[in-house]
């Protein structure tokens, strides 16, 4: 799987973190592996961070703002727009995305307009906007992607699974923080990137990257394996279970 | 996609990957089995519209209610064999065409999707189809109530009148059925309403149902048996491919729709056998055509939402 839009992030935020800096960020989740059970109606992570400073330095004064950003397992989607031929309304224009994150979550300190400027948010990737409008999110075909891109953030917003809360990072205490990580039921199942800045007077002193896995357990991985690995076992299974209670519901009612 | 996950007894899928309410899933499986078991249809044209709108993938939802519309046709084909209401005969033909029409319709199916237009002759399918024989049922039903208020009793059909169709080659005698034909236009009507059935995600009997009644003029009471036997055959076979090519069957959500269906078909089998004959067409033709009619409103309706997001093809 290719990590084109984290790549490029970190090669923004690297050329952007000044080395001599004093601030470095711990990043820590709740659970590495989120596990779906027969009950699972989304879940509820939780990032706890600290921002370490060594004692050499005179540390910065200053406010520090803190953007938690999450990524699901990328997908490829199409994204289609109806329009009116004659009388009727038709699916007729599209646009193909290859390899967007199929969640995206971005908890910060403070709304992420008032921590940067535009401009250096796109460049850093910073905010849901910001990702969704990067050139790597789409083979790009001039301007025309624009109203696909702005109606696929809409519907999957609208999911939740396109998430922006400016409140979504606080501080415990000072240096010590949490951003609470709201998964909805129909996220999908993968590897999920967690990745926390620290950011002060509108440049990115520090990163830190963290992982979890959300997946399926019990019957439910069983019952997905084996409609991977034996599909026609399950078929047959299936097929066998519509038989016995047709024929158990003709002899529980028969009134002969 | 939001009041699917509403209420209380949430189950989740693991094939569709998202909960849903299992009194919900249980009430709808219950309707739909009703309705079925009264007509001797699937059903499917009902459950697979219900459950694309909870917001199930669509592939999901067209493999697994199969899973439902099997069980339900196994409750019919039983009672129907006690009740002696099946022409076996016919069943073979129907099946035999049923089966062809299958394979070419997935075939077609496969070739719709590579082209990009399936989406299109899906709804178009849809609108034209419910709505045409809709309409056609429901005249021929209404002509039927005027003219017996009349006291006009149309004529009914003579012994030795038939369309011209029956006296093609390969004539089948089919005692249970009265009928007498050649097996040519039998087998053509069950190959076109096999792959009909096969792009649109239905078992089609609902289209074979009324062929039966009004194109070899089969007695209603051995037609409903008649067609279960089909629809079963047709829905195993579906399953089964479906779960071989495609991974979508999710055995949780059939659980759920079989415990609600065979229920349902069982008091719809009951209401059904009080139903006069005149009644039973027109409540299928209205039938037909309400769902013709939504197809339609949704094609010439302004959307709320224009743009849709569908996960791309990817190659298993």
């Amino acid at each position: 799987m290719t990590r084109r839009l984290l790549l490029l992030a970190a090669l923004f935020a690297a050329s952007r973190v000044d080395p001599a800096l004093a601030e470095r960020l711990i990043l820590s989740l709740s659970s590495n592996e989120v596990a779906i059970g027969s009950n699972y109606t989304g879940s509820r992570l939780v990032a706890f961070g600290m921002i370490e400073r060594d004692g050499q330095n005179v540390p910065r004064d200053g406010p520090f703002d803190i953007v938690v950003t999450v990524l699901g397992p990328r997908e490829g989607i199409v994204v289609r727009r109806k329009e009116l031929l004659g009388p009727i309304w038709l699916n007729r224009s599209q646009q193909k995305f290859v390899q967007i994150p199929s969640f995206l979550g971005v908890f910060s300190s403070r709304p992420v307009g008032e921590i940067m400027d535009g401009a250096m948010r796109r460049k850093l990737r910073i905010g849901v906007d910001a990702i969704v409008n990067a050139p790597e999110f789409t083979i790009d075909r001039g301007g025309d992607d624009d109203p696909f891109r702005a109606a696929l953030s809409r519907l999957k917003t609208r999911d939740s699974l396109y998430v922006e809360n400016p409140r979504g990072v606080t501080f415990v205490s000072e240096g010590f923080f949490r951003a609470a990580i709201p998964l909805p039921a129909v996220a999908p199942v993968g590897s999920y990137e967690v990745e926390a800045s620290l950011i002060a007077n509108g440049v990115v002193v520090a990163r830190r990257q963290a992982n979890f896995e959300l997946v399926k357990t019990g019957l439910e991985e069983q019952l997905t394996e084996l409609a991977r690995e034996r599909p026609f076992l399950l078929g047959l299974g299936t097929a066998g279970m519509s038989l016995m209670f047709g024929w158990l519901a003709s002899v529980i009612f028969r009134r002969d | 996609m939001a009041w699917a996950g509403a209420g209380a007894l949430q189950i989740y899928l693991p094939i569709a990957e998202m909960p849903v309410s299992i009194l919900l899933l249980l009430a709808m499986g219950a309707a739909v089995g009703f309705v079925s078991g009264i007509f001797g249809i699937g059903g499917g044209f009902l459950m697979t519209p219900l459950l694309i709108f909870l917001g199930l993938p669509p592939a999901v939802a067209v493999a697994t209610q199969s899973a439902q519309i099997a069980a339900s046709a196994t409750t019919g084909t039983l009672s129907a064999f006690r009740r002696d209401a099946v022409d076996g005969r016919l069943a073979l033909v129907l099946v035999a065409g049923g089966f062809c029409g299958t394979a070419l319709g997935v075939w077609f199916f496969a070739a719709l999707r590579r082209a990009g237009q399936l989406d299109l002759v899906i709804v178009i399918s849809y609108v034209t189809l419910f709505t045409v024989l809709g309409s056609l049922m429901l005249t021929e039903s209404l002509r039927d109530y005027l003219s017996v208020r009349r006291g006009t009793a149309r004529p009914r059909r003579r012994a030795g009148h038939h369309p011209g169709y029956f006296h093609w080659p390969l004539r089948m005698r089919f005692p249970r059925s009265r009928l007498y034909a050649s097996a040519i236009p039998i087998l053509g009507t069950a190959v076109a309403v096999g792959f009909i059935g096969a792009i649109l995600g239905i078992g089609g009997a609902f289209i074979m149902v009324p062929a039966l009644l009004y194109l070899f003029r089969v007695p209603t009471a051995v037609v409903i048996g008649t067609s279960q036997v089909q629809v079963l055959c047709t829905a195993l076979l579906a399953v089964l491919l479906q779960a071989l090519l495609n991974g979508s069957v999710d055995p949780i959500l059939a659980l759920i729709l079989i415990l609600g269906g065979v229920f349902g078909a069982q008091f719809g089998a009951r209401a059904g056998r009080n139903l006069r004959a005149e009644t039973f067409r027109f409540l299928l033709a209205i039938l037909v055509l309400a769902v013709g009619l939504r197809f339609a409103i949704e094609l010439v309706m302004r959307p709320t939402e224009a743009f849709s997001v569908t996960p791309s093809e990817t190659r298993r």
